[in-house]
């Protein structure tokens, strides 16, 4: 029995208690022969206990009244949610008052927000002339004025080590208010483009998400009050690696 | 429970949270619950007799789940892959430690490693319940499942390697 080697999934088993009795001794064994397979089993099982008590708190909350409804039969308003919700993505916002209300409001309000970043990056970024109100050359005055009109101290990530250089920014109409966009260009002309928000009803963080729209790429994210999309025409890695050095910057 | 009202209130407080571990939002996880539930009831009929009719409701709950992860994808959100994460994360841990909480861990594992890693580790199914429901085999659910722990472990270093005593067992 002991000489059958000890797999990973016996290791796994045995931290969610499902392994079969037999091989407990086998299992214990290896483990005291091994502190890797320890400190992975000792990390496992904390993983284990911590979603339990972070999550389990939940099962104590009242349950609204909506999901009695549904689990006794009573379902009308999901259905004119879903149609709603359909009809928003279908005819483009142009029915997302309707939705407003409803609770899908903030993963719609996150998409559109990239959406509208990535608006953002296909009209401003092929402009020659005038691709951003205040230039580089006056970074100090385009960071005060913008923190100013968005309601918060904004930082602009310093992009050189990656090849692209500030070109400006601009002042620019979100969906819930004033919004900044800054420009970066590289040696070949490749521009990108951060969108930033204040979403300062909440102070959360979100993964990174990506999204394309029209061929541009976005990576979003919200960290603290501030929701970021870094816009470019270049393959998601490349702009992924972007968004790290701009989130790290942005999170010394 | 008779067979024309099941009793699937009673299921309610583990589907809202399980769905809030999926989701990371309160309001989507509600949302899903309710789906589910409305799901669970137009297809009642296929439920059978006998058979866990908690696996078959978070059966139904991933189903729904991966269906609205999709109609949502009218402009195209995908949850970032192994593959487009790896180089970024290895080159974080250089410059410096990454720390995160555990819900921004979750939510920076695929969604098929996050599943996996809720079913068992927060719901305590077995690896078999887990496979039923996902609708995968248990060789698919035991690698999703290592490579969720390996990835969350990396996330949560920091703490864990800060946090006294943790790494001492027994």
């Amino acid at each position: 029995m002991s000489e059958q080697p000890v797999t990973d999934a016996e290791l796994h088993a045995y931290v969610d208690g499902l392994l079969p009795e037999a091989r407990r001794s086998a299992v214990e064994t290896h483990l005291a022969a091994h502190t890797d397979d320890m400190a992975r089993v000792a990390a496992w099982r904390e993983q284990n206990e911590a979603l339990r008590a972070h999550f389990t708190p939940v099962l104590d909350e009242p349950v609204p009244a909506r999901l009695l409804a549904s689990a006794s039969g009573k379902r009308m308003p999901a259905m004119m949610r879903y149609a709603a919700v359909l009809a928003w993505f279908a005819v483009g916002g142009v029915t997302g008052w309707f939705v407003h209300d409803y609770k899908t409001e903030k993963s719609t309000d996150t998409i559109a927000f990239a959406q509208r970043a990535a608006i953002a990056h296909i009209v401003y970024s092929p402009e020659v002339r005038h691709p951003v109100e205040v230039g580089a050359d006056e970074e100090a005055h385009l960071v005060a004025w913008l923190s100013k009109r968005i309601g918060g101290s904004l930082k602009i990530p310093q992009l050189g080590t990656l090849g692209y250089q500030l070109v400006g920014g601009r002042l620019l109409p979100g969906n819930q208010g004033p919004v900044a966009q800054f420009m970066f260009q590289d040696g070949s002309g490749q521009r990108l483009t951060l969108y930033v928000r204040n979403g300062s009803n909440e102070t959360k963080e979100t993964a990174f998400r990506y999204a394309q729209e029209r061929g541009i790429s976005v990576f979003y994210w919200v960290d603290g009050r501030f929701g970021y999309a870094i816009s470019g025409e270049i393959p998601k890695a490349d702009l992924l690696r972007v968004a790290n050095v701009v989130y790290q910057q942005l999170n010394p | 429970m008779d067979g024309r009202n099941p009793d699937l209130a009673q299921y309610i407080p583990r589907l809202r949270r399980y769905a809030r571990a999926l989701t990371g939002d309160r309001g989507r996880a509600d949302d899903l619950v309710q789906d589910t539930l409305e799901r669970a009831l137009v297809k009642f009929h296929l439920w059978r007799p006998g058979s866990d009719l908690r696996a078959w409701m978070f059966t139904i709950m991933h189903n729904v789940h991966i269906n609205q992860v999709r109609a949502n994808s009218s402009i195209t959100v995908s949850p970032l892959d192994d593959e487009a994460l790896q180089p970024s994360m290895r080159a974080t841990q250089t410059d410096r430690l990454e720390v995160l909480d555990l819900e921004t861990a979750l939510a920076r594992l695929s969604q098929e490693q996050r599943e996996v890693l809720l079913l068992i580790g927060l719901e305590q199914m077995s690896y078999e319940e887990a496979a039923g429901v996902l609708n995968v085999p248990i060789g698919t659910v035991m690698s999703r499942l290592s490579r969720a722990r390996e990835r969350l472990r990396t996330f949560l270093k920091g703490e864990a390697v800060h946090a006294s005593g943790l790494k001492v067992v027994k």
